[in-house]
C-alpha cells in the first residue's frame, strides 16, 4: 500500500511552473529517493506533501484517502535549511514542536530523553540553540523532526553538514526508524547514500518526473552490460573476446588481471563466461551495474535533449 | 485552536521570562512615579532664598510686594549706580529699579542681576507690579479702599453641567484623560506593533518558520504571535499600574507633611502646563488633577464631584476596547511587514504607510481633536478604523453619544481589523517563504490578490 500517493500535481508560480503533471507512489514502510538536479522542483513537491502550500492541479493521497489538515501531524519534516529559535532552550524547544504536532507534553518529554540517551546529548536541555555548534544543532533537529513518531518523515538533505562519523549514525537510525515503520521520503544529492539506503526513487527534472521505481530494477534496466572478471593462466593481450566486445579497464597485479569489458550485444553472460573459460582460469565473475549517479546523469542528460 | 494555544503560550512566556520585560516593569513604574514624586520633592525643597532689593523712585510699592518662601524683599533708597555697585559686594539676587515715570506711564520696570532669573521669578515680579499699581490707581483715582477691594474681589469657577445627565463634568479633567488615552494607545501600538513585526523577521530568518508551518496554519502562527504579544503588552501595563499606584501611595504617605504644605502653597501649580502633561502619560491622571486644578479651593464636595463626574465603567471599557482593537489592526500589517523583508534594514519602504496613519491621528489628536472633542473632524476622524482608536479615546472623556458615536466606530474597528488581518494574512503566508528578493508594492498586492 501506498502511504503518499501523487497524483497528477501541477504547481505554478507567477513565472514559471515548478511541478507539471507530477506523480508520484510512496509505498508503505520504505524509503523513498525524491532526486533531481537544483530547482527541478522537489521542495515544492514536498512543500505540497506538507501542506505548506496547495497544488494548482492534482491531489495528494495520504495513506488512501485525500490528506487532510490534520494529517500533518503524521508527518516530520527536516527542511533544507536548518533552523530553530536560537533564544530558546534546546529541551524547552523540542518539547513545543512536538506539542505542535499533536503530541502530549507529557510522551513528548520521554521520548525526547530517549533520543538524548541515543544521541548522547543529555546534557543539552537547558542551553540555548545558539549555545550550541553548527552540527550540534543538526542533531537537535533531527530529534525534533522524529519526536512526535510520525508515520511519515521527510528529510531534505539530512547528511548536509554532518561530519562521517554522524552521517553513519544517522543512517542507522533511519534504517531503524524504517523498520520501526516509518515511512520515509528522502530528498538528497548524494547518490552513494541512495544507493545505501533508498528503496524506491524517481527523478524530477525542470518541474517533470522522469524516472521511478525501485532502485535495483532502474539500476538493472540500465545495465550497460560491462563486467567484470578476474583471470589467471593467459596474458590479457591473448584473450580472444566476441568481436563487439571491447576492454573498458584492465589491472594485473601477481599473475591475475581484472578486466572490466563491455558491449556484449545482449548475449546471455554465460556465453561471455564461456568463451574466457575456455582460455583462461575464472578466479570471479560479475555484472557491473551502473550506480544511481551513472543512472541519474544519463537520465537527466537525456531528458535535456 | 489547541495549537493556537500552544503559540500564544510560548509568544507570551518567552518574553515575559526575557530580562528586559523584567527590567522595564520595574524600571517604567520607577520613572513614572518619579514624574509626579520629583516636583514634589523640588517643590518642598527650597533652593535657596533669593533677596530682590527694591529701589522705588515713586515710593508707592514701599512693602508692597509680598513674600514668599524663597523670594524676600528688601527696600533700599541708594541710587542706581550705588545700588548696582553694592549688589557684587552682597549675597542679594537682584535690584528691581521702579523708576519715577512708572505711576503715570507705567511701562518697564528694570531687574539688574548678575544671573538670569528664572520664569516662574520674572512672572511673579511682573504680576505683583501690576497687582500693586492696579490697586494703588483703584485707591487714588476712583477713591476703592482696600477693604472694598477686598469685597468686590471674586473666585469663580465654571461647573459644566450636561443637561440630560445632570452631571456636572470639568473640562480640565476630561483633556487630561484624552491625552492620557491617546498617548497611551499611540505608544502601545508602536511598542508591541513592532516586537510582533521583529518576531515574523526571527522567525523568518532564522528559518524555523518553515518547520512551523509544516505544523500550523500561517494564519494560526500569526494570530496566535498578535494575541500572545498583545496580552505581554496588557500584562505590563497592569503591572505598571499597580507598582506606579503602589509608589506614589508609598510615598505620599512617608512624605504626607510635606505634600500637604505644598498643596496648600501659595501658587497653585495647577497652571503649569508641564504638570498636567507629565502626570497624564503615567495613566493615573484622575485624582491628581482633580485636585490640582480646583486648586486651593477647599470645596470637598466639588472634590467629591470631580472625581464622579467621568464615567469611569465607559471610558475604562472603551479604553481597553480601542486600546486592543487599534493593537489588533496595526499588529497584522506590522506582521504583514515583517513577513515581506528578509531582515529589519527593509522594513523602511513598508513602515511608512502603516506609521503614517499614527503619527497623523496622534497630532492631529493632540492639537485639534482635544480642543474641538464634538467638531466634525474628530468625528469622522474617530469613525475610521485606522485613526480611530487614538481620536476616540481623545474624544471618550469628554463624553460622546453611544448610539451616533460610539457603535458605529467600534462596529468599523471590528471590520477594519478583520480586513487588516485578512490582507495581512494573505500577504505574511507568502512573504514567510519568500527569500532573497526585494518585494515590491506590485508584488505585495500579486501576493493579496492571488487565489490558491
Amino acid at each position: 500500500m501506498n502511504l503518499i500517493q501523487v497524483d497528477n500535481v501541477t504547481k505554478r508560480f507567477s513565472g514559471h511552473t515548478a511541478l507539471e503533471g507530477v506523480s508520484v507512489s510512496v509505498p508503505e514502510k520504505s524509503i523513498f529517493g525524491l532526486l533531481g538536479p537544483n530547482g527541478a522542483g522537489k521542495t515544492t513537491l514536498i512543500r505540497i506533501i506538507n501542506m505548506i502550500t496547495a497544488p494548482d492541479e492534482g491531489h495528494i493521497l495520504f495513506a488512501g484517502r485525500y490528506i487532510q489538515p490534520d494529517d500533518i501531524d503524521q508527518i516530520g519534516y527536516l527542511p533544507e535549511e536548518r533552523g530553530l529559535y536560537k533564544k530558546m532552550k534546546v529541551g524547552e524547544q523540542s518539547l513545543y514542536l512536538a506539542q505542535l504536532k499533536g503530541m502530549s507534553r507529557h510522551d513528548a518529554q520521554k521520548n525526547l530523553k530517549e533520543w538524548f540517551e541515543k544521541f548522547d546529548i543529555g546534557g543539552w536541555g537547558n542551553k540555548k540553540v545558539e549555545e550550541l555548534s553548527k552540527g550540534m544543532q543538526q542533531k537537535v533537529q533531527f530529534i525534533i523532526t522524529v519526536l512526535h513518531q510520525p508515520k511519515l518523515l521527510i528529510f531534505d538533505e539530512p547528511f548536509s553538514g554532518f561530519d562521517p562519523i554522524n552521517v553513519n549514525l544517522l543512517k542507522q537510525e533511519i534504517l531503524r526508524l524504517r523498520e520501526n515503520g516509518s515511512t520515509i521520503i528522502f530528498s538528497t544529492h548524494n547518490m552513494s547514500s541512495v544507493e545505501e539506503l533508498c528503496d524506491n526513487i524517481a527523478l524530477i527534472n525542470r518541474s517533470r518526473k522522469i524516472l521511478e521505481g525501485n532502485v535495483m530494477e532502474i539500476r538493472k534496466k540500465h545495465r550497460t552490460e560491462t563486467y567484470e572478471v578476474e583471470i589467471s593462466g593467459i596474458e590479457e593481450k591473448d584473450l580472444i573476446l566476441p568481436p563487439t566486445c571491447h576492454i573498458l579497464e584492465k589491472e594485473e597485479t601477481a599473475g591475475h588481471a581484472v578486466i572490466k569489458i563491455q558491449g556484449f550485444m545482449n548475449h546471455k553472460p554465460n556465453e561471455l563466461l564461456a568463451r574466457i573459460m575456455q582460455q583462461a582460469d575464472v578466479h570471479a565473475f560479475r555484472e557491473i551495474l551502473p550506480t544511481m549517479n551513472d543512472v541519474f546523469i544519463a537520465t537527466v542528460n537525456a531528458a535535456e535533449k | 485552536m489547541k495549537k493556537i494555544w500552544l503559540i500564544i503560550k510560548r509568544e507570551y512566556l518567552t518574553r515575559v521570562k526575557k530580562r528586559s520585560f523584567v527590567v522595564m516593569t520595574f524600571l517604567g513604574p520607577i520613572l513614572m512615579a518619579s514624574v509626579w514624586i520629583v516636583p514634589l520633592l523640588l517643590a518642598s525643597r527650597s533652593e535657596g532664598t533669593k533677596i530682590i532689593e527694591v529701589l522705588d523712585e515713586t515710593g508707592l510699592f514701599f512693602e508692597e510686594f509680598k513674600e514668599t518662601n524663597d523670594t524676600k524683599f528688601i527696600y533700599i533708597t541708594d541710587d542706581l549706580q550705588t545700588a548696582k555697585a553694592n549688589l557684587g559686594k552682597s549675597e542679594d539676587f537682584a535690584i528691581l529699579y521702579i523708576p519715577l515715570s512708572s505711576y503715570t506711564t507705567p511701562k518697564a520696570f528694570y531687574l539688574y542681576s548678575y544671573k538670569k532669573p528664572g520664569l516662574s521669578l520674572k512672572m511673579y515680579l511682573q504680576e505683583s507690579a501690576n497687582k500693586i499699581l492696579e490697586n494703588k490707581k483703584l485707591q487714588d483715582v476712583y477713591g476703592i479702599d482696600e477693604a472694598t477691594l477686598a469685597s468686590v474681589k471674586s473666585n469663580i469657577s465654571l461647573v459644566v453641567e450636561d443637561i440630560e445627565t445632570s452631571k456636572k463634568s470639568y473640562t480640565e479633567i476630561s483633556w487630561a484623560l484624552g491625552f492620557a488615552g491617546g498617548m497611551l494607545i499611540y505608544f502601545f501600538i508602536f511598542m508591541y506593533g513592532s516586537q510582533v513585526m521583529r518576531g515574523v523577521i526571527e522567525e523568518k530568518t532564522s528559518r524555523i518558520i518553515e518547520v512551523i508551518v509544516s505544523s500550523v496554519k500561517p494564519i494560526q502562527l500569526m494570530l496566535g504571535k498578535i494575541v500572545g504579544i498583545a496580552m505581554v503588552g496588557l500584562t505590563q501595563f497592569l503591572l505598571w499600574i499597580v507598582l506606579t499606584l503602589g509608589i506614589v501611595t508609598a510615598f505620599t504617605a512617608v512624605y504626607s507633611d510635606q505634600i500637604d504644605k505644598y498643596k496648600t502653597g501659595e501658587q497653585p501649580m495647577a497652571t503649569a502646563p508641564g504638570q498636567l502633561f507629565s502626570s497624564d502619560v503615567m495613566g493615573m491622571p484622575d485624582t491628581q488633577q482633580g485636585l490640582e486644578t480646583l486648586g486651593s479651593d477647599e470645596n470637598i464636595g466639588q472634590l467629591i464631584d470631580v472625581f464622579f463626574s467621568i464615567n469611569y465603567g465607559v471610558i475604562i471599557f472603551t479604553f481597553l476596547f480601542f486600546f486592543v482593537g487599534g493593537y489588533l489592526l496595526y499588529a497584522a500589517l506590522f506582521a504583514a511587514i515583517g513577513s515581506a523583508v528578509d531582515n529589519e534594514a527593509d522594513t523602511q519602504q513598508f513602515m511608512l504607510p502603516v506609521t503614517i496613519p499614527l503619527v497623523f491621528s496622534i497630532i492631529i489628536g493632540l492639537s485639534f481633536v482635544l480642543n474641538n472633542p464634538d467638531g466634525s473632524v474628530a468625528y469622522w476622524l474617530s469613525l475610521i478604523p485606522l485613526t480611530s482608536p487614538i481620536i476616540m479615546m481623545i474624544r471618550v472623556p469628554f463624553g460622546v453619544n453611544i448610539y451616533t458615536d460610539l457603535i458605529p466606530s467600534m462596529v468599523l474597528l471590528v471590520l477594519g481589523f478583520l480586513g487588516t488581518t485578512w490582507i495581512a494574512a494573505k500577504i505574511y503566508r507568502t512573504g514567510i517563504l519568500m527569500y532573497g528578493k526585494k518585494v515590491s508594492y506590485k508584488e505585495l498586492w500579486k501576493w493579496i490578490t492571488y487565489r490558491p
